[in-house]
């Protein structure tokens, strides 16, 4: 277990979100923007769909061979002075990592943005040994200073408006001038640059993620818009690369192809405004870079997606464009979901990282418009894995009772025509008579879930098959 | 692809209506449309004995039970030239789907491929297959059409309905924003999640009032139930109906959750 999961409360979590007009008013931005400039920056590219091919393959094929990338680029690592650590999960993570940062003497630390150290919970495990982590990631930094985990995968403080974000800024910057201005975004910013720059001159260790790993070179890259992660990397001595085993790809000419579907999917840029690739430490010849290069390789679960209809989920670069096209997200945002990643990705991934048990409800709440496949650069069937994870549900008898036995009931009839045949006559005709006035229903027995927020349309009569029976009769096949 | 089977088809092919449960107990008027719009394009229709593509047992994770209807359709349909549903989202789990279900089971898989072959959504089949550029009926008024989630991602639905549409005398297509963005139904989801359900259809309501048009069409009946329900009980006074009604010129009975004094429209 990693980070706490109100998952099971999905449903009280999705309630709650519905009711905060501040957090609709937010997700209203997720809807336009995202979608529009995404589908800009495909249109301008007439091999956008071939890429997405490439970028599947890739990491089909990295996913197929992991075990050998993997070694080739621990080797790689070494040869360029660095260290491999494996973790198998979270805890041997934050212990690793622990330990580097108390080699290095660390007290203060500085992050770019990383999801797999908020699935690690690494911040409140270093806070809990004296080691101050600082997020230097806008979005990350905001939602630091509110205790809180990110609502998106790119935009971590996209559920905030900027009159929160003046609030908490005033809270806890309180070495600056109370009746400062902070009216507008950008003063927001500058601040946020001011306050950091003097983090990151004062860390002794910088932790990063990665994009993408590469196995022929040993080499890490991230993608920023911020800057935040070349200083978080370059400036303190020792830099940590925190990944999970599926950022792996083979060569520099992999990583390329998948950057340009990588920026398009997520924002709509060509290309992020930084894109960094790290090998090793600081050279003798080098300007600057950290003396010490640590990466921790963490499984945390996903060596047992290998092999399984999961696997596929392993593909994810992380570019959010799922949680950007999914109605549902747009719905209730990304913090309903109750655990690290939210929207599709997020309700195939964590059930395979918490248990289905746990985090059954998010898989659940999807309609299978197919929206999110249909933008995924790596075409993950995130509808079908999804299904999948309802199959291991209903398997182990974990979909609630009440669904299960409306479904028992439900699948007697439809597997015996002639019954059924007979039953839904009976019935279509009974409620056909009862709401023949007004051609719907606002209220029917075991259907408050309907009509709660709209009526139930009053049927025809007859059924389709009986009026067919009677009036085609001779031509029956 | 579907264009070039065109040039195989039968001059009178046999045509099994999938008519669709909802279609069947909630609105058959929309099984008698597509009827009509089959019978005019030259086609021998019949509707042999049928219950439910399987689609919500599946969706539940029920495999076993979705097996069992997904066989019961393969036998009623597998003697018809071409099986058409006036849904994009029963077609879609038949063409899509019914393979999938039995990838261990080589004698079923090969059934279920041949019937997802000749499975076609009603639209798209009238289109692309059978080259239908017209059709005779007339409508008086401007429409929006919604595109359903499964006919529109899966079967690629989107222009067939449009252009069968625009053939149409005295019709006017007005294009609502998002047309392609959920309605929200999603089958059991709209009970099992009603509150984010609730908000979804919320949304495209005031789309389609926004399109500022007296009638809501769409290629499938779940969506229509939802969106007509939900415009109903927020009192919007706009006709919802299945496309294969307006198209057929089928529009004597009252509008989806409207009573018989919205009949006129």
């Amino acid at each position: 277990m990693t980070v706490h999961s109100t998952s099971p409360q999905f449903k009280q979590n999705a309630a709650r979100a519905l009711n905060d007009d501040q957090l609709q008013k937010a997700l209203g931005n997720v809807k336009q923007g995202f979608i529009d400039k995404r589908q800009m920056a495909a249109d301008k590219l007439p091999e956008f769909e071939a890429l997405r091919d490439a970028a599947r393959d890739i990491k089909n094929h990295t996913l197929e061979h992991l075990d050998l990338y993997l070694e080739a680029y621990e080797e790689k690592v070494k040869a360029s002075g660095g260290h491999v650590h494996f973790a198998r999960d979270a805890q041997e993570a934050r212990d690793i990592i622990l330990t580097i940062c108390r080699e290095a003497g660390a007290r203060t630390v500085t992050k770019g943005k990383s999801m797999i150290s908020e699935e690690i919970g690494i911040n409140h495990h270093l806070e809990a040994n004296g080691i101050r982590p600082v997020e230097t990631d806008l979005g990350e930094y905001i939602i630091q200073l509110r205790n809180e985990l990110p609502s998106h995968i790119i935009a971590p403080a996209v559920h905030l408006n900027a009159t929160q974000v003046e609030e908490d800024f005033r809270r806890v910057h309180t070495h600056l001038d109370a009746k400062r201005d902070l009216s507008e975004p950008v003063q927001l910013l500058t601040e946020a640059r001011a306050v950091l720059r003097e983090r990151f001159l004062a860390a002794d260790v910088g932790i990063t993620g990665a994009n993408f790993l590469v196995a022929e070179t040993g080499t890490s890259i991230i993608v920023t818009n911020e800057g935040n992660g070349d200083l978080t990397q370059i400036l303190p001595k020792t830099h940590i690369v925190l990944a999970s085993l599926e950022k792996l790809v083979p060569t520099l000419e992999d990583v390329s192809q998948l950057l340009r579907v990588l920026a398009r999917s997520a924002t709509g840029q060509e290309l992020s405004v930084y894109t960094t690739f790290s090998t090793g430490p600081r050279r003798s010849a080098d300007a600057d870079g950290p003396e010490n290069y640590h990466v921790v390789l963490i499984d945390n679960g996903r060596s047992s997606m290998l092999g399984t209809s999961f696997e596929e989920m392993l593909r994810c670069i992380r570019c959010g464009a799922c949680m950007n096209h999914c109605p549902v997200y747009h719905a209730v945002g990304g913090h309903a979901y109750g655990w690290v990643y939210p929207g599709p990705m997020g309700a195939v991934l964590t059930p395979s990282l918490i248990g289905v048990d746990k985090a059954g409800h998010l898989p659940n709440a999807s309609t299978f418009c197919g929206r999110c496949e249909s933008v995924c650069p790596v075409r993950i069937p995130l509808p079908k894995l999804m299904r999948h994870w309802r199959e291991r549900e209903f398997e182990r008898h974990l979909t609630p009772a009440t669904v299960r036995s409306g479904l028992q009931l439900w699948g007697f009839f439809a597997k015996r025509p002639a019954l059924y045949r007979l039953a839904t006559r009976v019935a279509m005709g009974a409620l056909a008579l009862a709401g023949r006035r007004r051609g719907r229903f606002t209220w029917l027995p075991l259907s408050k879930g309907w009509t709660k927020y709209r009526d139930f349309p009053a049927p025809q009569g007859e059924t389709f098959q009986q009026r067919w029976k009677r009036e085609r009769r001779g031509t029956h096949a | 692809m579907s264009v070039l089977m065109s040039q195989g088809r039968p001059a009178k092919p046999r045509v099994g209506l999938f008519v669709t449960c909802l279609v069947d107990l909630m609105r058959p008027s929309v099984g008698f449309a597509a009827v009509k719009l089959l019978e005019d394009a030259g086609c021998i229709v019949d509707a042999p004995v049928q219950t439910c593509c399987g689609q919500p047992a599946y969706n539940s994770g029920d495999r076993g039970t979705t097996r069992d209807l997904a066989m019961q359709v393969i036998e009623a349909f597998h003697g018809y030239d071409y099986v058409v549903a006036p849904s994009g989202s029963c077609a879609g789990m038949i063409k899509a789907h019914y393979p999938e279900l039995f990838e261990e089971d080589p004698n079923w898989r090969a059934k279920a491929d041949a019937l997802a072959a000749k499975t076609y959504e009603l639209t798209s089949f009238l289109v692309d297959v059978l080259g239908v550029t017209k059709v005779g009926a007339s409508f008086d008024g401007a429409v929006t059409y919604h595109d359903s989630c499964s006919g529109l991602r899966e079967l690629g639905v989107k222009t067939q309905p449009r252009r069968l549409l625009a053939s149409m005398e005295g019709l006017t297509l007005v294009e609502m924003k998002d047309s392609d963005v959920c309605c929200g139904f999603g089958g059991t989801f709209a009970v099992k999640y009603s509150d984010i359900s609730g908000a979804i259809v919320d949304a495209k309501a005031r789309n389609v009032e926004d399109a500022h048009v007296p009638t809501l069409l769409a290629g499938d009946l779940g969506c229509l139930m939802n969106m007509a329900g939900k415009l109903s009980r927020d009192g919007k006074p706009i006709h919802v109906r299945h496309v294969a009604e307006v198209l057929a010129g089928m529009t004597d009975e009252p509008p989806i959750a409207a009573g018989k004094e919205a009949r006129s429209a």
